[in-house]
C-alpha cells in the first residue's frame, strides 16, 4: 500500500516519468524501501487502471510516458496524509516512508501527520495493555490475590487455566507488541522535537527539490527492518 | 449508566498579566466518568500539571468551571474547598509524599483522622484499604523501610481511602524503574476498575496506556484524544492479526 501511496504523493507535486519517480522515492525515503523500475511501472499501471493516475500526454521522443494524478488520486493522497497508518495490517516501514515524504513533499502538515499517528498508536498501545492486564491476571500475577511481593510473575498459575505456559507465551507476545508501539511513540515525540529544532512550522512549504539532493551521497543507514513477524496467535 | 465525577468546562488558567501573561490552559473541557482512568500527555510546558491542580482544587481557573461530584469548586471558600479535597480527592505525586514518622497504616488513615474519624476506626479503614491492594504486609512499616514502588502504592491507597473516589496522579511513576512503575499503574487501574476515577499525568506512553483514554495537551489546548476503548473481547480477535 505504501508504494502506491508513496508514488502518488510524489505525483501530487507534478507529473513525472516512471524512472524519475523511482529515483525520487528512494532518495526521499533514505533507501528504506528500494524499488526497481519494473515495480514502479507495474504500480503505475494498476493506479491508472484504478483511475488514480493518468498519462500526462503522449510519449516523448524516447518513448517515455509522464504520469500525473487524477482528482481521485489527489483525494486518495490527501486522505493518506490525514489518516494514521494501520499498525495491525501493514508493514511498519510505511510509517517511516510516510514521515520522510511528509517532510520533503511541500504543503504537508508534518506535525499533524505525527500527532494523528501518535494518537492511533497510543490507542493500539492502550488496547494491547488491556489484553496484557488480562494475561497477567490469568497467570496469577494479580494484585491483592497473592502476597505483596514486588513485581515478579507468579509461576504457580491458577486453577482454571489448563496451560500456564501458553498464557505466559501470550503475555510475552503482547509485551513485544507493547515495546514496539512504545518505541514508535517515542520516535514520534523525537520527530516532533526535531521538527521544532529545524524550525518547521505547520504547512511550511518546502522549496527543496529532489534532483540535486546531496543526502544520498552519505550512506543513510536504513532503519532496522521489521524482523519480528507479527504472526503469533493467542491461545 | 455512568456519571461524570470530574467535569472541566472551558477552563483557562493564566499566570501573570499583560506582556508577562502565561496562558497555561486555554479553554480545556474534559470529563472523567465513574470508574474511568484518563491520562494526560504532552510536552513540558503544555499545561499538564496546571490541569491536574485545577481539577483537584489546588489551583483555581482564571475562567471556566471545575466540578467534582457535582460541586463547583469555584463556588467554594478556602475552608469548604479544603474539606472537599479531604473527602473526595486524593493526590499522588512523583516523590510519594508519605509522612516519614508515620507507618503505612497511619499514613493511609491520616485523611480520615483529619476529617474527624476516631484514630482506631481510621486505622482499621486504612488496613482494609491496604489489604484490598495486596499491601497488608506493609501496614506497620515506616516509609524508610519500604521501596519506592511500595511507598507509591501506599500513597495510592491513601489517595483513595474512605469516601475519596477521585485521584489526581502527577507523574506517579517518574522516580521508579519501568517494572515497578507498571506495578503502580496496575494498582491505579485496579482501583478504577473497582469504581474510583483518576486523572493521570505522565510522559510515558506505556504508562498512559493503562488508562481508558489518553488526552493530548499542547500549549494549554487539548489537541487530540484516543477515545474510549472497545471491549477486550473484540480486541482478542484482532490484536495479533497480520
Amino acid at each position: 500500500m505504501s508504494v502506491r501511496l508513496g508514488l502518488m504523493a510524489l505525483l501530487a507535486e507534478g507529473p513525472m516519468y516512471g524512472a524519475g519517480l523511482r529515483t525520487a522515492f528512494e532518495e526521499r525515503t533514505g533507501g528504506t524501501w528500494p524499488l526497481n523500475v519494473g515495480q514502479v511501472y507495474t504500480t503505475l499501471g494498476r493506479l491508472e487502471r484504478d483511475g488514480l493516475v493518468e498519462q500526462a500526454g503522449p510519449p516523448d521522443p524516447e518513448g517515455r510516458i509522464s504520469y500525473r494524478l487524477t482528482d481521485a488520486g489527489r483525494a486518495a493522497v490527501e486522505e493518506w496524509w490525514r489518516s494514521p497508518v494501520d499498525r495491525v495490517s501493514t508493514p511498519r516501514d510505511e510509517l517511516v516512508i510516510k514521515l520522510a515524504l511528509a517532510v520533503t513533499v511541500s504543503g504537508v502538515d508534518v506535525q499533524s501527520v505525527a500527532q494523528t499517528q501518535r494518537t492511533a498508536t497510543l490507542r493500539h498501545l492502550r488496547d494491547l495493555t488491556r489484553l496484557k492486564q488480562r494475561a497477567l491476571d490469568a497467570i496469577g500475577a494479580g494484585i491483592g490475590d497473592r502476597g505483596a511481593d514486588d513485581g515478579g510473575i507468579g509461576g504457580d498459575g491458577t486453577a482454571d487455566h489448563a496451560d500456564p505456559d501458553r498464557d505466559l507465551a501470550w503475555l510475552l507476545v503482547l509485551e513485544n507488541h507493547i515495546f514496539s508501539a512504545e518505541a514508535e511513540v517515542r520516535w514520534l515525540d523525537h520527530v516532533e522535537t526535531r521538527l521544532a529544532q529545524a524550525g518547521r512550522r505547520p504547512h511550511a512549504a518546502s522549496t527543496r527539490h529532489h534532483a540535486a539532493s546531496t543526502r544520498h551521497t552519505d550512506p543513510v543507514q536504513p532503519p532496522e527492518r521489521a524482523s519480528v513477524e507479527t504472526t503469533g496467535g493467542h491461545p | 449508566m455512568t456519571v461524570p465525577v470530574l467535569v472541566l468546562e472551558d477552563v483557562s488558567r493564566t499566570h501573570g498579566t499583560g506582556d508577562n501573561a502565561v496562558h497555561a490552559l486555554r479553554g480545556v473541557s474534559l470529563e472523567v466518568m465513574e470508574g474511568e482512568l484518563v491520562a494526560v500527555m504532552g510536552p513540558s510546558g503544555s499545561g499538564k500539571s496546571t490541569l491536574l491542580n485545577v481539577a483537584g482544587g489546588l489551583d483555581r481557573p482564571t475562567s471556566g468551571r471545575a466540578t467534582v461530584d457535582g460541586v463547583d469548586l469555584g463556588s467554594l471558600g478556602a475552608k469548604e474547598l479544603a474539606r472537599v479535597r479531604r473527602r473526595r480527592i486524593g493526590f499522588v505525586f512523583q516523590d510519594y509524599n508519605l509522612i516519614p514518622s508515620l507507618t503505612a497504616a497511619e499514613n493511609v488513615g491520616l485523611p480520615l483522622e483529619l476529617d474527624g474519624m476516631r484514630p482506631r476506626t481510621a486505622r482499621r479503614n486504612a488496613r482494609h484499604a491496604l489489604d484490598v491492594l495486596g499491601l497488608a504486609d506493609l501496614a506497620d512499616r515506616y516509609p524508610d523501610a519500604m521501596s519506592g514502588g511500595q511507598q507509591q502504592r501506599v500513597a495510592i491507597a491513601r489517595a483513595l481511602v474512605g469516601t475519596r473516589r477521585l485521584v489526581m496522579a502527577d507523574e506517579p511513576t517518574g522516580a521508579l524503574d519501568t517494572t515497578t512503575g507498571e506495578e503502580v499503574l496496575r494498582v491505579l487501574r485496579k482501583r478504577c476498575d473497582d469504581g474510583a476515577s483518576g486523572l493521570l499525568v505522565t510522559h510515558e506512553a506505556r504508562h498512559a496506556a493503562w488508562a481508558d483514554r489518553v488526552v493530548f495537551l499542547r500549549d494549554g489546548v487539548v489537541v487530540d484524544t484516543t477515545g474510549s476503548p472497545r471491549e477486550p473481547e473484540d480486541l482478542l480477535d484482532e490484536a495479533p492479526a497480520r
